[in-house]
């Protein structure tokens, strides 16, 4: 649902970080907690990067697992569905290891052959 | 041509979050708290700010930043609680934003004095899931949900009910109407935002209204504490 506005905010981070070059491949680090729905987003990539210098980019998603910890326990749970409460002592001082991101780890970028040498 | 490889690891919300840290900065030097009320459409934000603001919150000037998809019927409403409110709409861009994000509250901005208020109270856009992901410079954040959308939306909707510090639960007044069942939307909600703080409240009849507005009003306070704390 949200997936319009995460690609339009993927979509000016890469043309930000292409400098004007064209991108012919994106690699992203999606979380499992941001609910992002792979098939939706790819979707909305695609028409949001028309007319930009990533249009027709391969857009590769990894998922990130979600893992939390509690700061009373020290334990540490991967959640797969919305508990975070910890499982070991229920406690509600939960820290998020990894789950939320929403990163541009690399874009692939076209170069003249001149500029490498 | 050929084809290099740049590692550029960088949050897409950066940039986001960027312009929301400049609004905060700006909040923080005209001493305003800033609450940004969320909910799904129709749970009520604007008739709960009516109730809340009606009578006044002592010693504390509020403001309200009211965002809407389209139109000025929200701020219209608030019109006769003669207290500062502007409208913000953001059909402006793709067929109308969903959200507010931190570029369209500072573009705002201008049209608030923020130093003749304590407390400014920005109206997201009705919506369950991009309001949570794109911050605006707030101190606080309130999910509103009423009763009529059901028990089941913590579950549903994770990301908002996680991304908020109160949790109100409006139209209370419906509860004998509707198949609503309030331990269990506790419990829901105590799985995705354990020990999150939740006020009832019936806009219509008044309840649990007071409580929303003491709560609101100890914002300021307690930002100032905060602020001067980091000092």
């Amino acid at each position: 649902m949200h997936e319009l506005s995460v690609a339009g905010a993927i979509v000016d981070t890469v043309v930000r970080a292409a400098e004007g070059r064209h991108v012919s491949a994106v690699r992203l680090r999606v979380g499992h907690l941001r609910q992002v729905v792979p098939d939706s987003l790819a979707f909305y990539l695609e028409i949001v990067s028309r007319e930009t210098v990533c249009e027709g980019a391969a857009f590769e998603q990894v998922a990130v697992e979600a893992w939390l910890r509690c700061r009373g326990c020290e334990e540490s749970w991967q959640v797969t569905e919305a508990a975070f409460r910890c499982p070991a002592c229920a406690g509600s001082d939960v820290e998020v290891l990894s789950g939320e991101e929403l990163e541009v780890e690399s874009i692939e970028v076209e170069e003249n052959a001149a500029c490498t040498a | 041509m050929h084809r290099v490889k740049v590692r550029v690891v960088e949050d897409a919300l950066d940039a986001n979050t960027t312009i929301a840290d400049a609004n905060r900065a700006d909040f923080d030097r005209a001493n305003v708290a800033v609450v940004n009320l969320m909910s799904a459409p129709g749970a009520g934000k604007t008739t709960l700010l009516e109730a809340v603001l009606g009578p006044g919150m002592d010693g504390v000037r509020a403001g309200v930043l009211e965002g809407d998809v389209a139109g000025s019927l929200d701020a219209d409403r608030l019109a006769h609680l003669h207290i500062p409110v502007v409208q913000l709409n953001t059909d402006g861009g793709f067929g109308g934003e969903c959200h507010l994000d931190a570029n369209m509250v500072r573009s705002a901005l201008p049209a608030l004095d923020l130093e003749a208020l304590d407390l400014l109270i920005v109206e997201n856009v009705g919506n369950l899931v991009c309001p949570a992901e794109f911050k605006i410079g707030e101190d606080a954040r309130i999910m509103v949900a009423s009763v009529a959308e059901g028990q089941d939306k913590p579950l549903k909707y994770p990301l908002m009910f996680r991304a908020c510090e109160l949790v109100v639960v409006n139209k209370i007044d419906l509860l004998e109407h509707v198949r609503f069942d309030l331990d269990k939307f506790r419990y829901y909600l105590d799985q995705v935002h354990p020990d999150v703080h939740v006020i009832t409240t019936s806009a219509y009849t008044g309840e649990g209204v007071d409580e929303l507005r003491d709560w609101l009003a100890a914002v300021p306070a307690r930002e100032r504490r905060t602020a001067g704390a980091a000092v």
